[in-house]
């Protein structure tokens, strides 16, 4: 019966950039972790039960057929009482995270901010360019109801948003992102030591990398590597590069630059380039733009790849995508919608990456288990915050005359 | 922290965009906010007694540091962990019993007054 138990807040690694979380401010999380577990697994089952009781057949008696559109699911179930009082529920789980995040990081934000700044005075990880401007699809709304986004601040040059992303990402997550929230990358790491044993990057792009949390993994995973994590967001890079080499960490360095603009990377510059449930924060012209470049930085033979949720396709019944799409509306993931509607090998073939190139694999948060348990998944599903994703990937095509060559 | 900045004021802020209305009176949304918040409250009183019982047992005295340092190892963990869920459990009671109803169509009671004054 405990074996699907959350892990207490107190199994989150004490990295020396983590701040500092009294008693009651852990309990406070631990409260929220279980309390996101009840809503997507016990009672989440509640929205479907209300949709094929009760909303679906109103809606066929009032339009004479089924919905045609997953938006058409969400306007009715937004009239449902069951749907409401859990979206309530849900979003109050969120902005609680937020507030009890913030308590913890502004309490104390003299003293992080004055770690961080002689972390990122002394290691040389950190490269912030005040040229690089804030794009709208991140300034239109604080993403993930984060005061802030993950740009702004309390005063300048300070780290409060990264280090709240940090300290609250495992109530968010239920606990299952692993000790260091680094289980997306760690689940690459896992993949290309599975399947591609021999292959060893050289130089390493993340992009949209926030407090670097997924691209450290990678860097510690191949320590011969040089790997380059990029975010328009100072406030976030200034944390995470103060969190990485809190953590020893000395192969990685972070880059403020636009994903849409890598002219200061020539033409194949990385062999690896990565994005981790980042494509969803984009925008519909920024997205092709931003792979479009990828490609561009790509050495011939070298691997791009995105870790996202599953994208919606006609085989994803219209319900599941709504579910799926939840956050979007109520969650500040503007893009989330449109994004997951697109045929991402789609988008993919259009920014160079032919099809034949092209795989998607699944993969899920690799931990510890010895002190997290597995993340919820078949049946008890937390429709799109699961430490389940699809990886999108391809292998860039190297051209037929190089391969004649050699 | 510096004595000009209200760190407690801050924290609060809420985060740029519209918020959804999930319910017709406004009233109500609020609510949910604050009996949630209160929830939360109470989950985290619930574990520090925890702790003040554990450390009390341990050491026949209390020392506010030790409540601070107290870090679960993973059979605590687990018995604090399944107390929050059966915490949550009850403050959930009517949402829970709610789906149950939806699942069991039941008729109204009235239903089954006629039906027995007849049966």
């Amino acid at each position: 019966m405990a074996s699907d138990l959350p892990p207490p807040y107190t199994a989150l690694t004490r990295h020396p950039m983590m701040p500092r979380a009294s008693h009651d401010e852990a309990a406070r999380f631990n409260f929220l972790t279980h309390f996101n577990r009840y809503l997507s697994g016990a009672i989440g089952a509640g929205n479907r039960l209300a949709y094929e009781k009760r909303v679906l057949p109103r809606f066929r008696a009032e339009h004479g057929r089924d919905p045609r559109h997953r938006y058409e699911i969400r306007d009715a179930m937004d009239r449902d009482p069951w749907h409401r009082a859990w979206s309530a529920m849900k979003r109050n789980s969120m902005e609680m995270r937020q507030h009890n995040g913030r308590q913890i990081v502004l309490r104390q934000l003299d003293e992080i901010d004055g770690m961080a700044a002689q972390y990122n005075a002394r290691s040389g990880l950190l490269e912030l360019d005040s040229a690089i401007e804030q794009p709208p699809y991140q300034t239109a709304v604080d993403i993930h109801c984060q005061p802030g986004g993950y740009h702004g601040g309390e005063r300048d040059g300070d780290v409060a948003v990264g280090a709240n992303y940090d300290v609250g990402l495992f109530a968010t997550t239920g606990g299952a992102l692993g000790g260091l929230n680094d289980g997306g990358g760690q689940a690459v790491v896992e993949w290309l030591r599975a399947e591609h044993p021999e292959w060893r990057p050289r130089r390493v792009l993340d992009i949209g990398c926030t407090v670097g949390h997924n691209a450290v993994p990678i860097a510690q995973a191949f320590p011969d590597a040089e790997v380059i994590a990029i975010d328009t967001a100072a406030a976030s890079l200034r944390y995470g590069a103060a969190r990485a080499a809190g953590l020893g960490v000395g192969n990685i360095r972070f880059v403020q630059a636009n994903g849409e603009d890598l002219s200061r990377w020539p033409d194949g510059h990385f062999d690896w380039v990565q994005t981790t449930m980042f494509l969803h924060e984009l925008s519909a012209t920024a997205m092709p733009r931003l792979l479009a470049e990828a490609n561009r930085v790509l050495a011939p033979g070298g691997l791009i790849l995105h870790l996202e949720q599953p994208q919606y396709s006609d085989e994803m019944p219209l319900f599941e995508q709504f579910m799926r799409d939840w956050d979007a509306f109520n969650n500040n993931e503007p893009f989330w919608s449109a994004m997951h509607a697109q045929d991402l090998k789609q988008v993919m073939k259009d920014a160079g990456f032919g099809r034949d190139c092209q795989f998607t694999i699944g993969v899920r948060a690799v931990v510890d288990p010895a002190i997290f348990p597995p993340s919820p998944d078949a049946g008890e599903e937390d429709f799109g915050r699961a430490a389940i994703w699809n990886a999108y990937g391809a292998w860039k095509a190297i051209p037929d005359a190089e391969v004649r060559a050699a | 922290m510096s004595d000009d900045f209200d760190w407690i004021a801050a924290a609060g802020r809420r985060a740029k965009g519209k918020r959804p209305d999930y319910f017709d009176d406004p009233g109500l949304d609020r609510l949910y906010s604050m009996v949630l918040a209160m929830a939360a409250e109470l989950s985290a009183l619930r574990e520090r007694n925890d702790t003040v019982e554990r450390l009390l047992e341990a050491n026949g005295t209390l020392r506010r540091e030790d409540i601070e340092a107290f870090v679960p190892d993973r059979v605590v963990a687990d018995e604090r962990g399944l107390a929050t869920r059966a915490y949550v459990s009850r403050i959930m009671r009517g949402f829970q019993q709610e789906l149950e109803a939806m699942e069991a169509d039941d008729p109204p009671i009235q239903h089954w007054v006629d039906q027995l004054a007849q049966d």
